[in-house]
């Protein structure tokens, strides 16, 4: 009875030391970014929130040069859901598509060419931004949503993912397709989307939050402040700070990131029901 | 109402397999026809390359007496039923009937009208909003069968529909798949590995083996006459007992035994002796002495397995035969029987060509 205790307790108390290290510093940041600029500047960090987190939140969002020169928070924050939910979509749509080319249509080279896909996942986006630029740049698409989304979109992990699940779907359901007279847009549309529609969420989910947090090739793509994302705020907002002038704004800095961490949190919390099913189950 | 002609058709795989090697065939309007034959003979693929699902490499198939070979399985006219029934599981069962006719581009109200006439057919009217993972197996049997009624088809296929129910269900869906078939008239091709599936469905039967058919014909007729020592042995339940034997111009002789009444066979080849466990019986003059191993109750008759004494053995087991009787001949296990045949309804076959000689 008592080693059932003793181990109940320890088992908690790293749960609970491991918690506290993961959700202190978020707690921190919003903690701190409801008291004034001065009182930071005094006191440090806070652990207990204080009372300007209406005014502080207004400003940011809201108010003309609240935190940029010109750009609004919500502006940022409309920028970085466009960027997020292309991005997802964007993905999906790519990588669904040449997972069908090259699991239902046996074209000579469809094995080796979805090697060469896999591979490229070897390869991240730092390697090939300079050339990414000046494609971009010279079709003229810099500072603009479709030049910040397009480049992006292709994915090797959807693609993989998706000639998968498409692998272990019956053979005999496209037979009866094909009897049934469907066509090759009518089988995938018809059939092959409704029955991904677990993993295709799975994957928008993982997707919107990874182009969420996109920073470098926004951060080399956007130049007017209109089109900053709010990952890019943050990091100009840093940049003041550190550039000084006037009374840092350290509480403008702590509210901008807990307003950036905010939707892929949200979006993972609505649809975790949804990104479980498409990890674990495939109803067929 | 439409007939189906096979000429010269052959199937090679890229790899050089040979499936299927130059089948003949022609089934006429409304005629129900059963490809039978052990697993990898060649009958699914067949059956597949008349839906247009596996390429021609060789031969013609026509239907109606016009050419298919190259026609996309949706331009056939012909409907499949499944294996695995391969009902569509996101869609209702009304969808899953429906979905054939919408990409023909009928109008709703019509698709409409066929889909639940053919779901009172199949008694599956309640279940038209349900989804297949809410039915049970003899239930999607029935949705499968019926996304290929509301097509009306030319041909209905069938690729071993029955074989994923249990044991009951498929003997009451095999007797509606009968019904239905002669109701709506429509010629249809089943395959089964099931030789009593076949036996009971079939108005024309063809044994397939190696890619090539062994002989076609009316079930009984198959059962009574058959041309090889495979269709021999395949069709018949339980199946027929087989002996090795010679001809020595007097005497049929296997080991000891001594078969006497048989004339005109080969000498000195090697022969099979075939006896259906109906035909024997027993007899105080009778040419097999056997000694019980198994006696297997079925109800109304009785399977009574046992070595045959005296016999030439194939390998290392003694010949065994299996003997039907009424259920109230039940010998002790071990004792000794004597079993008689009639010379005129016993087969022989050459033991290397399989080629029937009697």
């Amino acid at each position: 009875m008592r080693n059932w205790n003793w181990r109940l307790i320890s088992t908690h108390a790293i749960l609970i030391v491991g918690v506290l290290f993961m959700s202190l510093p978020v707690w921190v940041a919003f903690a701190t970014s409801t008291h004034s600029a001065e009182h930071i500047l005094r006191n440090g960090l806070q652990i207990w929130p204080g009372g300007d987190f209406l005014s502080t939140y207004n400003e940011v969002l809201f108010v003309e040069g609240g935190v940029m020169k010109a750009v609004l928070g919500t502006t940022m924050l409309k920028n970085s859901l466009i960027l997020g939910i292309g991005f997802a979509i964007g993905k999906v749509v790519i990588s669904m598509l040449a997972a069908y080319a090259i699991v239902y249509f046996r074209f000579r080279l469809a094995l080796p060419l979805f090697w060469i896909i896999f591979m490229t996942l070897l390869l991240p986006l730092e390697v090939r931004i300079i050339p990414s630029y000046e494609v971009v740049s010279g079709l003229g698409l810099l500072d603009t949503h479709v030049g910040l989304i397009v480049p992006l979109i292709a994915s090797a992990t959807g693609t993989f993912f998706f000639r998968q699940f498409f692998l272990s779907v019956p053979d005999e359901l496209l037979e009866a397709a094909r009897l049934d007279g469907a066509t090759p847009w009518g089988f995938f549309i018809d059939i092959l989307v409704p029955l991904s529609k677990t993993m295709i969420a799975a994957i928008l989910i993982i997707m919107f939050v990874v182009g969420w947090n996109q920073y470098l090739w926004p951060l080399i793509m956007t130049t007017k402040e209109e089109n900053y994302t709010l990952v890019i705020g943050i990091k100009q907002i840093y940049q003041i700070l550190a550039e000084g002038g006037e009374l840092p704004q350290y509480q403008k800095a702590f509210a901008l990131t807990i307003l950036a961490t905010l939707p892929p949190v949200l979006v993972v919390l609505v649809f975790q029901n949804w990104f479980v099913k498409g990890l674990v189950e495939s109803e067929k | 109402m439409s007939k189906v002609q096979l000429s010269n058709v052959t199937k090679t795989y890229p790899n050089g397999a040979e499936a299927v090697r130059g089948v003949d065939m022609e089934v006429e309007s409304g005629e129900f026809i059963v490809f039978v034959g052990p697993s990898g003979c060649g009958k699914s693929t067949l059956l597949r390359m008349v839906a247009g699902l596996e390429s021609v490499t060789d031969g013609q198939i026509q239907i109606d007496d016009r050419l298919i070979n190259d026609v996309s399985p949706a331009d056939r006219d012909v409907a499949m039923v499944f294996q695995n029934y391969a009902l569509y599981p996101h869609m209702t069962v009304h969808g899953n009937m429906s979905y054939g006719l919408k990409n023909r581009g009928m109008p709703k109200q019509e698709i409409n009208a066929k889909v639940v006439e053919a779901a009172k057919m199949l008694k599956i009217e309640d279940f038209l909003d349900r989804q297949p993972n809410q039915l049970s197996g003899g239930q999607r049997q029935r949705v499968a069968m019926g996304r290929a009624i509301v097509r009306e088809p030319k041909v209905f296929l069938f690729d071993e529909p029955l074989s994923n129910l249990d044991a009951k269900l498929r003997v009451q869906m095999r007797i509606e798949i009968k019904r239905l078939q002669r109701r709506m008239n429509v010629t249809s091709i089943y395959v089964t590995h099931d030789q009593t599936e076949a036996m009971t469905l079939a108005d024309r039967l063809a044994v397939i083996n190696e890619g090539k058919i062994e002989q076609m014909g009316a079930p009984i007729e198959l059962y009574n006459n058959p041309a090889t020592l495979f269709v021999a042995s395949f069709i018949g339940s339980p199946q027929i007992n087989l002996l090795p034997a010679m001809f020595d111009g007097q005497y049929l002789s296997s080991g000891d035994l001594k078969l006497e009444g048989f004339v005109d066979l080969p000498q000195s080849k090697e022969l099979v002796l075939g006896i259906r466990p109906d035909e024997l019986r027993l007899s105080d003059d009778g040419q097999f002495p056997m000694r019980v191993d198994i006696v297997e109750q079925h109800g109304s008759d009785n399977l009574i397995y046992g070595a045959i004494l005296g016999a030439e053995q194939e390998s290392d087991e003694e010949t065994e035969f299996c003997f039907k009787t009424s259920q109230d001949m039940l010998p002790e296990l071990e004792s000794n029987l004597t079993l008689g045949f009639d010379v005129d309804r016993a087969l022989v076959f050459h033991k290397d060509t399989g080629e029937r000689l009697r």
